[in-house]
């Protein structure tokens, strides 16, 4: 248990093997480890970022989604009101034009009628010029008693 | 006992086996088996390592590469917990005293007489007496061994110290410290001179003496008891188990923090 130049050989051992150990094994190792740790620490970071893109990417084509089928709902309700503004219009211009047909039949029935009792006026005019010639047995001029037969056919 | 050539007696044993192969007279004497046995671990550990400090890849690491990256990141991480400066020396100092004196303690696993042996019968074999032939094949229970260790830290720790603080402040620490009045100074330097040669003496006396102590249970096992040694030797190694890798670490960790106060400027 004495001391003696072991200690020497050993201190001499100690420090080579320091040294050796500081400039070719431990740099290295330590490189390769931090290295690794980088990789790992981007890839982490990586996956992180490519989750919250998918994430975004969701939710945007759930938006779209929801837009389009918004979208698509609207533009059917616009054809259902196109189309009932449609039915509508085309059932009030039938409405219209029975209407006006029936007018038309009307006016039509009204001046036929209207005809009818001038000519029936007319003739009655006749008849009664006729039939006053036959009572008073002689020529009336037309002309001269004109507005006793005016009076008369206004009073019929 | 060895030397005299009598029977072997329980003492002689002992000696011979707590007794290093020397060569060289008075000062000048060389531990033959610690300086071999700690170099070829040491060398061991160099070669084991810069095998894969050469093909180290960031990628995936084959299963060679991640034990040491296990070992390599243990070490950064108790230096970066307790060191908090920059330093391109304290990791790999660190990871060398761990690595090397756990091998080097790891030998007392090896069963006692089973290095001796061999060495003994080549020993014979080159015509020596067997009884001659010394072999310790533990070099941390050779306080050499652990003073070596000891003493390449208390440098760094002065060498730090010096760069950090300057001569002066380093001597400043030492006179000016608990009570910073001029004539007690003396009284500081006794103080603090005795706890700063405590460190490196505290720090290899303390693997000395846990490895030694080991050591000698396990000699002594051999020695006493007879055919029943075996179930106990496994009980006494079982517990040293935790004591190998324990002062491995002890002996870093101190390291960490002494350099680390030596680091701090006050």
């Amino acid at each position: 248990m004495n001391i003696n130049a072991t200690l020497l050989g050993e201190l001499i051992a100690f420090i080579i093997f320091v040294l050796f150990c500081m400039k070719y094994v431990w740099p290295p190792i330590m490189n390769a480890i931090e290295e690794r740790q980088k990789k790992i620490a981007d890839g982490l970071a990586a996956s992180e970022r490519a989750e919250k893109d998918l994430q975004l990417a969701q939710d945007e084509a759930a938006a779209k989604l929801k837009e389009a089928k918004a979208q698509a709902a609207d533009i059917i309700e616009q054809a259902k009101k196109r189309a009932s503004q449609i039915v509508d219009e085309e059932t009030q211009r039938g409405h219209q034009e029975r209407e006006k047909i029936i007018a038309q039949g009307h006016s039509e029935v009204e001046a036929e009628r209207n005809r009818a009792r001038e000519e029936l006026r007319k003739q009655v005019a006749d008849l009664a010029v006729v039939g006053a010639e036959r009572i008073l047995g002689r020529q009336i001029d037309a002309a001269a008693q004109s507005d006793i037969v005016e009076k008369l056919v206004a009073e019929l | 006992m060895a030397g005299t050539g009598e029977e072997q007696t329980v003492s002689g044993y002992i000696q011979h086996h707590l007794t290093n192969a020397a060569v060289g007279e008075g000062f000048w004497t060389f531990h033959v088996d610690t300086l071999a046995w700690s170099v070829g671990l040491g060398l061991l550990f160099l070669l084991l390592f810069r095998s894969v400090a050469k093909s180290a890849t960031s990628g995936v690491p084959g299963k060679w590469q991640a034990c040491v990256e296990l070992v390599v990141e243990f070490v950064d991480s108790t230096v970066k917990s307790t060191f908090h400066g920059k330093s391109a020396v304290i990791a790999p100092l660190s990871l060398t005293i761990f690595v090397w004196v756990l091998l080097m303690n790891l030998m007392d696993l090896i069963p006692v007489d089973f290095l001796p042996w061999i060495a003994q019968q080549i020993g014979a074999m080159m015509g020596h007496d067997p009884h001659h032939v010394y072999m310790k094949v533990v070099p941390t229970t050779d306080v050499n061994m652990t003073f070596a260790l000891s003493i390449g830290v208390f440098l760094l720790m002065i060498f730090y110290s010096i760069k950090i603080k300057g001569f002066g402040g380093f001597m400043k620490e030492l006179y000016a410290h608990p009570f910073n009045t001029p004539w007690l100074y003396w009284f500081n330097f006794i103080l603090e001179f005795v706890s700063l040669i405590a460190k490196p003496l505290s720090l290899s006396l303390r693997l000395f003496g846990n490895l030694y102590a080991g050591e000698l249970i396990f000699i002594l096992i051999a020695a006493t008891i007879g055919l029943w040694q075996a179930p106990i030797h496994f009980i006494w190694a079982a517990f040293h188990l935790l004591v190998i890798p324990l002062q491995a670490f002890i002996f870093m960790m101190l390291t960490i923090v002494y350099l680390s106060m030596a680091h701090e400027d006050h």
